[in-house]
């Protein structure tokens, strides 16, 4: 079973958390500009490394907020973990 | 060859396929030596006479998912779409040992989807009738009728899940999935395909918008098409050439019992309670339940995941609270938005997709490759394929079969 570092109560077994897919897929700026090709990026399309990748969890059986994780996904080794909204440590500012 | 059905194991032909050294080029070069790259290599030759193939596959042959499956073969999709694809791969796997003169241990047992939930009941026989009218054997079984089928189900009404009836579709069963992989890599070999084993591909050549070439492990290997069947990979290698694909790679653990006597007469499964459950030629118990939830490559999971599966399996059958677990494993699944595969074109020329087929690819290789042979074959997608296109995502034209999967996502 994985040991999720969650921010607010601390490493917590898999079990106690939900997952929410890749973090930092934003929500379209201007969404009536949109073309059909890019909303099917925003909604449909992901990223899916063989190595770290940033994902979302939630405490659900615990605080119930929100997080990211950034977690191998071969070794599940976890090299960060934040707070939903704050960027991707190490990630450029964009 | 002698046909042994029941708890044998079958005789083996004295030779498989030879081991040969990648030449310069093929015609086609399939990317992915599993069931389903092997039905595609095999169709290439059999089907369309395009025998200058070269499968390359990372591992050994049918040693990834192939090899980590729990064997069930059924149809009983809901959507027109997809009962024309499971149900062309069932019409193949009744004649398959024929076809590849090898005995894959294929057994129409049956297969059984119990309901648990009025809501259950309700999505099971809007699917029996949708597969009737799509020509797939469905029926809707009362517990009586499960008693007689499945006498070791616990039909009692004070469970906690009740079981208020069952779809069944008498010619779904089980097969030996290494024989199945071992006969199409046998009868591609003998049609001249060349399987090379250990060879990772880890680049692509491309002249302008076209694929020309692999590069391996063994070495580069010029291409005039290039098929990409690898299923839980398949997002690694589409990322080496800019593509972007709506996969989400996850472990799908499996495991078995020692081996028993002969006790589960057919396939039951359970979306509610979920697990599901059948039984092994050689005698053990085959359980599967859902995907890990968080993406993953490890090929291992979570072992609250069997926990679950083994008290939902317990539910349902209690005479199976004393067999022993002997082990578990996992493989790594490719799972699509509307749990179907996605077949056919890419935006680069000459390269063509099989992926997606998540937790349901076994059951599909011989239709799988077939129309992946005649896609690439034609350069443009089989009749069967051509719903399940990439752009289905920029369409909307999705085909949810999260209910028929029989897996939660």
């Amino acid at each position: 079973m994985l040991l999720i570092p969650c921010p607010w109560c601390g490493p917590r077994a898999e079990i106690e958390f939900r997952y929410g897919g890749q973090a930092h897929v934003a929500y379209p700026a201007d969404p009536e500009t949109v073309d059909d090709a890019a909303w099917a990026d925003y909604v449909f399309m992901r990223d899916n490394p063989k190595g770290p990748f940033a994902e979302r969890w939630v405490h659900a059986a615990g605080c119930r907020r929100w997080f990211n994780v950034v977690r191998d996904t071969l070794t599940n080794e976890v090299s960060a973990w934040y707070p939903a909204g704050a960027p991707r440590p190490g990630a450029a500012a964009s | 060859m002698t046909v042994t059905e029941g708890f044998g194991s079958a005789d083996h032909p004295p030779f498989l396929w030879r081991d040969p050294t990648p030449k310069s080029s093929y015609d086609v070069v399939v990317v992915g030596g599993g069931g389903h790259g092997l039905a595609t290599a095999y169709y290439l030759a059999r089907n369309h006479g395009i025998t200058n193939v070269a499968v390359v596959e990372r591992g050994w042959l049918a040693g990834g998912n192939m090899a980590r499956n729990t064997t069930v073969i059924r149809s009983n999709y809901l959507w027109d779409e997809s009962a024309a694809i499971y149900e062309h791969a069932l019409k193949l796997w009744e004649t398959l040992p024929q076809e590849l003169d090898y005995d894959i241990l294929f057994s129409q047992r049956g297969v059984m989807n119990l309901c648990h939930t009025l809501g259950d009941v309700r999505g099971a026989k809007r699917r029996v009738y949708a597969n009737q009218l799509d020509g797939v054997d469905a029926e809707w079984l009362e517990p009586d009728d499960i008693a007689r089928i499945c006498p070791i189900v616990d039909l009692s009404p004070d469970v906690r899940y009740p079981v208020l009836g069952a779809t069944f579709q008498p010619r779904g069963g089980i097969a030996k999935h290494d024989y199945v992989a071992w006969a199409y890599a046998r009868a591609a070999d003998a049609l001249g395909v060349d399987l090379i084993q250990h060879a990772e591909v880890t680049g692509f050549e491309l002249d302008g918008d076209r694929v020309t070439g692999v590069v391996t492990t063994k070495g580069r290997i010029g291409a005039g098409k290039v098929a990409l069947v690898a299923a839980g990979h398949t997002s690694v290698l589409a990322s080496m050439l800019g593509i972007r694909l709506p996969l989400q790679s996850h472990p799908l653990q499996a495991l078995v019992s020692e081996l028993l006597e002969p006790v589960h007469p057919t396939v039951v499964m359970s979306n509610a309670v979920h697990v599901y459950v059948s039984q092994a030629h050689k005698g053990e118990l085959v359980m599967g339940a859902g995907l890990d939830p968080p993406n993953g490559y490890s090929q291992r999971g979570s072992f609250h995941v069997i926990e679950h599966q083994l008290a939902a399996a317990i539910e349902l059958f209690p005479i199976f609270a004393r067999a022993h677990v002997l082990r578990t494993w996992a493989g790594i699944v490719d799972v699509a938005p509307d749990a179907s595969p996605i077949i056919g074109t890419t935006p680069i020329r000459d390269l063509f997709l099989d992926c997606g087929w998540g937790t349901g690819g076994f059951k599909a290789t011989p239709s799988s490759g077939w129309v992946m042979a005649a896609t690439v074959a034609a350069g443009e997608p089989h009749e069967l394929a051509r719903p399940y296109a990439l752009s289905r995502f920029t369409t909307g034209a999705l085909i949810d079969e999260h209910g028929a999967a029989g897996v939660a996502h």
